[in-house]
């Protein structure tokens, strides 16, 4: 009897091994990655008609190997004030899916940042706030001043403190970190 | 069969002879050696069953018996069980003799007994139910720290992985009641999900020695046990309450056994756990609260002749991460290094928001074992377990609430082992073990698959056997082979796959292209042998001396093989290599040892030679439109550890002792001629402890722990683009953290509140002085200090 018991625990365990060994031959579903920025594009329009100028980074691999393709369209013209524009595209996805949109829907808790370095002279000022009336800086207005060259970065913060007097003192964490080599001419 | 007859047989005899049954058994159990008296022996008569233990003069009694001749089973939990013949006629005494085994093999009986002898030959640090019971709000990996040669790599305060002469994760086996714990072990930041309060004892053996658990344990083995059930009618139990003024929470754990003459046997024990942030001197930890809760249930019959047990236990843990920890790119990972405080510090919570990490763990096992004449023990078992991690980050927009990381991992192991005895002088253990696994990655998360999803087969067979050449000499030897076959479905992305130049070397195993990501079918073998040879020499009655070599083989795991993507606890990219093969240890060990009351020590040097030993380490960085991240590879190379622990204990007088535990271990890269990365610095713990028996068995402890700083470590550091001040800064990723002093009390007392009940309460105090401090091996030393003052007050009643 007792062997008995022992042999059916035995076929018993056997059997649940097997049962849930069973290969589904189904092959997983890719996975997008939802929350990617591949592409930041700043649209400088000058105010009163003239050449818009394009800033793009555009990493189509995301954190894969490949570095982002960095584009200047052309020079700024010297005291010419331009009408600011950022994009955020994640071309993952197929269409393109809009980040902007997601972060003005929560603008409390982004803010653009605009960083001049390497002598280049340009200024740049907020337009378009959240609720609270602090910065949000997907829109803004460039102003170029005399000819020089150096870098403009684009720094978009995750919850940082606002209102807040720059980076500095911002906190928050890094979405995106773009930096392009520009000209006024 | 034969013993069924014997059993038969045995049990028919008793009512069939009809005569006088009021006769006694009486007499003394003694050592062999040294003819001490063994309390707590455990005598079970054949045929009845009817068990009676020793007194503290060793004496028993085991009355009704009658004119016959009776197989007597003599047990203690330091010895060899033996039986013996009595011809019973008339009141009689009887003495009966043991060979004490402990201080030859340091081994340690369970119940079941399932894991009488783990090894000979290698050195084995225990922890025991006493010490056990003071750790009953932290975790396995706090208990075993307290041990020579153990520190841990920490993820704040609350994930605490082992680590093992300097070694971690996959290379530290952890046997849980006999089930080897898989919960994702591979992660450095996945502590193991195991209860402490459902252990009785845990015994740690450094290095690969115990190969009937496994021959990947490059580092070492934990075995923790459940306490041993007496065969008789008992109805017991223990309730802990642990409160603590860091984290504002504390900890309730129960257990209640009720066991009978039978053999029968039944266990239920749950703990619930909960605090809030934590503190450092100088400020809240924000966001690093913990909420675990588990229960376990445990049915068995105890037999001599066999036995059989069935388990079940659910472990939950929601562990919060600091806060401050979750970084953008290598801009942010600057400003936190550079900061003296995390850059998030909001008032207390119990709340434990994103970054957390929420994982539950089942284990249901099946056991039973059966011992037959002339061939020995022979044991089967059963386990299943699943663990579901789901790890939240913090995210944005639709996404905010959904799990980053969600893995289900389902493993099934079953085990054949027999344990049978030559001779008095030779062992010898063998067994197969047939295991089943599967990953299931869940494609909703959003992000891409950290691990993919995989099936996992692996096969083992061992044997071991121990000869006892003389008085002096006892000899083991051991081999074990395993085969593991992995079937992996994994999505490269099409980038990486060209930059490794995987389109050329594994184009057969692509088996679709979608957009910018390739879907392809590994399937890896691997073919891993591993061997034990070691010797112990007992002399002048006290000192031992164990010399022990092991070679291990470990299959890389899927983390190592497959990781390719950012890692956001630690702000960087981390990339696997498909190309890896087994790496392949060796490990030579010695410990003199003395066991002596007044002035005991073991001093245990030791070298470990690594092959393919594979580590993580930074390569470049890369840039994204997020910003730049500091890369990390998986390498294989050559790894030299060598290092040494010490243990001592030297008594004043009968209740005042001085403990000393020291540990020194240096990480070298053969390949690459630099140190190793997170290796322990050199620590030493001072301790002096005041116990009195006869006086309510107060108990107290000062401590003292010096961490020396790291002085040896590779340079990581990495210099990034700052656009608010132009210039380009060095983010330092490696230099250690100054070395540090705690000071720390303990201390409890037992008050006896009726005949079977006792009340114990402690009192401890950690980091009496409030010490600043960061500690190397934790992961977050880069963000926070680590603890502060601690006040807890324990309150055990056993029952």
């Amino acid at each position: 009897m007792r062997n008995l018991k022992f042999l059916s625990l035995v076929l018993f365990t056997g059997l649940l091994y097997t049962a849930c060994s069973n290969d589904d031959d189904n092959t997983p579903d890719p996975v997008n990655e939802e929350e990617v920025i591949t592409t930041l594009t700043a649209t400088l329009t000058p105010d009163g008609g003239g050449t818009t100028i394009t800033l793009q980074t555009r990493d189509l691999d995301g954190d894969g190997p490949n570095a982002p393709e960095v584009t200047v369209s052309g020079n700024l013209a010297t005291g010419v004030t331009y009408n600011g524009s950022i994009v955020l595209l994640n071309e993952t996805e197929t269409p393109a899916e809009n980040i902007t949109e997601e972060v003005m829907e929560e603008a409390e808790e982004h803010q653009f940042f605009y960083t001049t370095g390497g002598g280049l002279e340009v200024t740049t000022v907020y337009v378009d706030m959240d609720s609270d009336g602090n910065p949000l800086g997907t829109e803004f207005t460039l102003t170029a001043g005399n000819p020089s060259s150096g870098t403009l970065t684009f720094t978009l913060r995750h919850e940082p403190t606002k209102p807040n007097t720059g980076l500095s003192d911002a906190g928050g964490e890094t979405d995106i970190a773009a930096t392009f080599n520009v000209t006024v001419e | 069969m034969r013993f069924y007859v014997l059993v038969l047989l045995l049990l028919s005899s008793v009512p069939s002879i009809s005569q006088n049954c009021n006769y006694t058994l009486s007499g003394t159990v003694v050592d062999l050696h040294d003819g001490s008296v063994l309390v707590g022996a455990l005598l079970i008569v054949a045929g009845t069953e009817q068990a009676v233990v020793t007194d503290v003069d060793g004496k028993f009694v085991i009355p009704g018996l009658c004119e016959n001749t009776y197989s007597i089973q003599v047990s203690h939990p330091y010895c060899t069980t033996r039986g013996f013949s009595v011809k019973v006629s008339g009141n009689m005494t009887r003495n009966f003799q043991l060979e004490h085994h402990l201080e030859e093999l340091n081994e340690v009986t369970l119940q079941g007994k399932a894991f009488q002898n783990k090894t000979k030959t290698s050195f084995e640090n225990e922890i025991s139910k006493d010490e056990l019971e003071r750790f009953s709000n932290g975790s396995l990996g706090d208990a075993l720290n307290s041990l020579s040669g153990v520190s841990s790599l920490n993820t704040g305060n609350t994930v605490v992985k082992p680590l093992i002469n300097g070694l971690h994760s996959s290379r530290v086996v952890i046997m849980n009641d006999g089930v080897r714990m898989e919960d994702q072990e591979w992660g450095a930041e996945h502590a193991p999900n195991m209860d402490i309060n459902t252990a009785g004892n845990i015994t740690l053996i450094k290095g690969a020695g115990a190969l009937q658990f496994g021959g990947d344990a490059v580092g070492g083995v934990i075995i923790a046990e459940a306490p041993k059930v007496s065969v008789k009618d008992s109805l017991y139990g223990k309730t802990s309450l642990t409160g603590a003024s860091n984290g504002r929470g504390g900890s309730l754990t129960s257990r209640l056994t009720k066991s009978f003459q039978s053999g029968w046997y039944g266990t239920v024990q749950g703990t619930v756990k909960r605090f809030g942030d934590f503190e450092a001197p100088d400020y809240m930890l924000s966001n690093t609260g913990i909420f675990e809760r588990n229960a376990s249930l445990r049915i068995g019959l105890n037999r001599f002749a066999y036995a059989i047990e069935a388990y079940y236990s659910l472990f939950k843990n929601e562990i919060g991460i600091l806060r401050a920890s979750h970084l953008g790119g290598a801009q942010d990972q600057l400003r936190a290094i550079n900061s003296d405080r995390p850059l998030i510090i909001t008032d207390f919570t119990y709340d434990i928001a994103e970054p957390r990490q929420d994982v539950t763990h089942h284990l249901a096992m099946l056991k039973a074992f059966k011992r037959f004449d002339g061939l020995g023990k022979v044991s089967l078992q059963y386990d299943f377990q699943r663990n579901h991690r789901l790890e939240f980050d913090i995210r944005r927009g639709d996404d905010r609430d959904k799990a980053s990381l969600d893995l289900q991992l389902d493993t099934h192991t079953l085990m054949l082992d027999l344990h049978s005895s030559f001779s008095d002088a030779m062992e010898f253990k063998t067994g197969l073990s047939a295991r089943y696994q599967n990953n299931f990655a869940n494609p909703d998360t959003g992000v891409r698959r950290l691990i993919p999803d995989y099936d996992k087969y692996d096969l083992g067979i061992y044997g071991i056997v121990d000869y006892r050449l003389n008085e002096n000499w006892l000899l083991e030897a051991g081999g074990r082979f395993d085969y593991t076959y992995m079937d992996v479905f994994k999505f490269y992305r099409t980038s990486f796959w060209e930059s490794r130049n995987y389109d050329e070397l594994f184009p057969e195993i692509v088996i679709e292209e979608t957009g910018n990501q390739i879907l392809t079918n590994p399937q890896l073998n691997f073919y891993n042998a591993s061997a034990t040879a070691g010797a112990t020499y007992s002399f002048k009655d006290d000192y031992k001396l164990f010399l022990n070599y092991s070679l291990a083989t470990r299959a890389p795991n899927p983390s190592e093989l497959f990781s390719e993507g950012l890692h956001h606890s630690a702000s960087r990219i981390e990339l696997g290599d498909l190309r890896f093969n087994s790496e392949t240890a060796h490990k030579f060990s010695s410990t003199l040892q003395r066991e002596n009351e007044n002035f005991g020590f073991s001093l245990n040097p030791y070298i470990n030679l690594i092959n393919d030993f594979i580590v993580i380490e930074p390569t470049e960085i890369q840039q994204t439109v997020r910003g730049n991240f500091q890369v990390w590879e998986y390498r294989q190379t050559n790894a030299r550890l060598l290092g040494v622990d010490v243990d001592a204990s030297y008594a004043f007088t009968e209740n005042f002792r001085f403990d000393h535990q020291f540990s020194l271990v240096k990480g070298y890269d053969r390949s690459q001629k630099e140190a190793l990365i997170d290796i322990p610095p050199v620590s030493t713990k001072n301790g002096l402890v005041y116990q009195n028996r006869d006086f309510n068995n107060v108990w107290l402890q000062l401590q003292s722990e010096y961490v020396f700083r790291q002085n040896e470590f590779p340079d990581n550091n990495f210099e990034v683009f700052i656009p608010e001040t132009d210039t380009f800064e060095t983010v330092d990723v490696s230099t250690p953290p100054d070395a540090y002093h705690l000071l720390n009390f303990n201390s409890s007392i037992d008050f006896s509140i009726n005949q079977k009940s006792t009340l114990t309460v402690g009192f401890e105090v950690t980091n009496i002085l409030n010490t600043s401090y960061r500690n190397y091996l934790n992961r977050l030393r880069y963000y926070a200090d680590d603890l502060g003052r601690n006040f807890l007050l324990h309150l055990r009643i056993n029952y």
